[in-house]
């Protein structure tokens, strides 16, 4: 029985093994939602979450650059009043927003063939199209990590870009060696997917959106 | 690494003592006879012996009605079979029982004939299984020895002696391999096609090889991994013994993968086999040529020991797309050192390109393409060396041989100088290779356009293989530096 965890359970799991995820609260309300911005500080990100949700970008669940406490409360009370009963328990996610102009995708899967697989690739909804991915079996080592990112076609991207620092290669190894942990250790991990991985302005990642697929 | 199969059992397939082969025909046509021929022609000095219905005598050998009939002096180890499949229980335990270990089956009717094929066929595998015979094929084109002069196969050629060892799942890629072989003059060791593996496999032929003496590097053709991870686990094993390159034939089966996982989708089969091959040091070809190149340069030349490459070429626009080439590549162009730039002034005019590509612009002499290459390939700042118009002047000299003016006492004088010129840059590039310990490529159209040109000719004789291109001599450069890389970054000799 396979089972998709919500956007924070799946964060929780991976935070839990080191990978840099944006932080976050999840609130039932709008004054809740205001109480968590000023908390994390503006300008935020307010999406409407549950175990539920999907095609937040399609539906327009997802309202960004919030820099008032009167946006992050308006848009709280419009994305809940756009729930559907199929949606099931909502609540509204509240992050900080993160800059980087670039995007990574990093995942992990159990391959039908060779097991257990870990994947970094170029990101973001053109992930898919754009292909451009490296592979490695676990257990990953750092070399193997270092030299996935060396495979990418894209290597321009992970250099200097519009003023943005280089990606922290080191930090996103890191992050491959986790997703090689996570599954060596976890059985009931099925698969990982974060994308996009923001390389924010100093280079440094961070896990944006994150799904984690379990079987029990 | 701990092979699977015990090398000391793989001995009475490659290096056997005697042969016998099973269904021996008097029709040139067919298998029996071309496989019985081969086995008499390449220089096999064992015993060979053979089995018909009819008996008789078959080139010169007497034929047997049955393995008990064989003289009972006889030391025989492999049986070559190419009867039908229904006669081939029978045949293995009567060559078991005469002292035979292993058995090379050419017969079709097993595993790709359907259920009564598959069913056959593992009744086959548990009777050699029983019986301690080793099985190779069934379903195979055969098997070469050149150590032994053994040319056990139902196809040609007959490659040269060398030290690149052949494992195929499909028979026509030995032989193609074997063609390249020849026209390459880089030999091969051991060569067999696998047929449908059903004892023994890919991977237990490449660990036979990995710690087979006569062997430098491995070359294996494959289709279908049964399971993928075991084959990962061997082959890293394979690759840190040896080289081993990889030509791979259609996709993996697996991958079908959750459709929820954006993850999954992407994991293409492809990506994820070579990942595997990179994390493994598996050399991976993408074609067939790029992979006897690869194979042939890792039989050939030594490791280079840091990706910055010189290229040493008598004509400019050669040089500038094989600069083109490098750069396209995980190898690198190196800024020539100015102690390199002074030293070569020395012996040019002032015409040459005075960078790398290091570009004589015809301004050599008789000896300055050997003391190039010398001074280039024995800096310190450069770790291997592309060399560039062998054969040039080999290429005219043809020309003045087939004119009407030669029988001109100059015209000929000026033909073996020539000659003699391109031998020596053959004979020199192998030798700075040798003396420092770095990869020299050398690389001409001619290898192929006129492979007797006293250039290729030369890089032949000198043990090392004539690239036909600048761009396929860069390939196999950048998969020597890959395989070397890949060990220096983990602290392996």
């Amino acid at each position: 029985m396979v089972r998709t965890l919500s956007e924070a359970e799946s964060k929780g799991v991976l935070a839990a093994y080191g990978v840099p995820c944006v932080p976050e609260r999840v609130t039932s309300d709008a004054s809740a939602a205001v109480a968590a911005a000023r908390e994390l500080g503006l300008p935020v990100v307010a999406k409407l979450t549950g175990p539920a949700v999907a095609h937040k970008s399609e539906r327009g669940l997802v309202r960004l650059g919030l820099t008032t406490e009167d946006a992050v409360e308006r848009a709280a009370t419009e994305l809940l009043a756009a729930a559907r009963p199929e949606d099931g328990d909502v609540g509204v996610l509240v992050a900080p927003m993160v800059h980087g102009s670039r995007e990574l995708i990093v995942g992990a899967h159990r391959d039908r063939q060779f097991g257990a697989c870990v994947m970094v690739g170029v990101g973001g909804v053109l992930a898919e199209a754009i292909a451009d991915v490296a592979f490695r079996l676990v257990p990953v080592t750092t070399v193997d990590a270092e030299e996935m990112l060396d495979d990418l076609g894209g290597q321009s991207l992970l250099g200097a870009v519009r003023g943005d620092a280089p990606v922290d290669r080191s930090a996103v190894a890191e992050i491959l060696l986790a997703l090689s942990r996570l599954l060596a250790e976890r059985a009931d991990v099925a698969s990982v997917d974060v994308n996009p991985l923001l390389v924010q302005r100093d280079g440094s990642p961070v896990a944006v959106d994150a799904l984690v697929e379990t079987t029990s | 690494m701990i092979p699977a199969i015990a090398p000391e059992r793989f001995a009475a397939l490659f290096e056997p003592r005697g042969v016998l082969v099973a269904g021996v025909s008097s029709h040139p046509a067919k298998f029996g006879f071309v496989a019985l021929h081969n086995i008499l022609t390449q220089g096999y000095e064992g015993a060979v012996f053979g089995t018909n219905l009819e008996g008789g005598e078959v080139l010169g050998v007497p034929m047997v009605r049955s393995v008990d009939e064989l003289p009972t002096d006889a030391t025989i180890d492999l049986v070559f079979v190419c009867t039908p499949a229904s006669a081939n229980e029978a045949l293995l335990r009567a060559a078991a029982e005469r002292g035979i270990s292993a058995a090379f089956i050419t017969s079709a009717g097993y595993g790709e004939a359907g259920d009564d094929g598959r069913r056959a066929e593992q009744h086959l595998v548990a009777l050699a299984e029983e019986l301690g015979v080793l099985l190779a094929g069934p379903n195979g084109q055969g098997v070469v020895s050149t150590p032994v002069g053994l040319c056990a196969q139902i196809v040609a050629p007959y490659p040269p002696p060398g030290s690149i060892a052949i494992a195929s799942q499909s028979g026509n890629f030995v032989s193609s391999f074997q063609n390249y072989a020849r026209a390459a003059g880089v030999g091969v060791s051991r060569a067999v096609s696998a047929g449908n593996a059903a004892a023994v496999t890919i991977a237990d032929y490449l660990e036979y090889y990995a710690l087979d003496p006569r062997t430098r590097v491995s070359l294996a053709y494959v289709e279908g991994i049964s399971d993928g991870r075991a084959f990962f686990e061997r082959a890293r094993g394979v690759a840190l013994e040896k080289p081993l390159v990889l030509l791979k034939g259609g996709t993996t089966e697996g991958g079908q993968r959750a459709a929820a996982s954006h993850t999954g989708a992407l994991a293409a089969d492809e990506a994820v086999f070579d990942g595997m091959c990179r994390q493994a040091n598996v050399t991976r070809a993408a074609n067939v040529e790029e992979a006897f190149d690869a194979a042939a340069a890792f039989a050939t030349q030594p490791l280079p020991r840091g990706p910055r490459v010189a290229v040493v070429t008598t004509a400019g626009g050669w040089g500038v797309v094989t600069a083109d080439s490098i750069a396209r590549s995980e190898l690198q162009l190196v800024d020539l050192p100015d102690d390199l730039r002074a030293a070569i002034d020395e012996r040019l005019p002032p015409r040459w390109s005075r960078n790398n590509p290091v570009d004589l612009a015809g301004g050599e002499t008789r000896d300055t393409i050997p003391e190039v290459l010398e001074l280039v390939a024995g800096h310190p700042d450069v770790d291997a060396v592309v060399y560039l118009g062998i054969g040039i002047q080999s290429n005219q000299a043809g020309l003045l041989c087939g004119g009407r003016f030669s029988s001109d006492e100059s015209v000929q004088r000026i033909v073996a100088y020539h000659e003699r010129q391109d031998r020596r840059f053959a004979d020199a590039a192998a030798e700075v290779s040798a003396a420092s310990g770095k990869p020299v490529l050398t690389a001409t159209e001619l290898a192929v356009c006129d492979p007797e040109n006293a250039g290729p000719r030369g890089v032949r004789d000198s043990g090392r293989y004539c690239f036909p291109s600048a761009q396929r001599a860069v390939r196999a450069l950048e998969h020597l530096w890959r395989h070397a890389r890949h060990r220096q970054r983990r602290g392996i000799s």
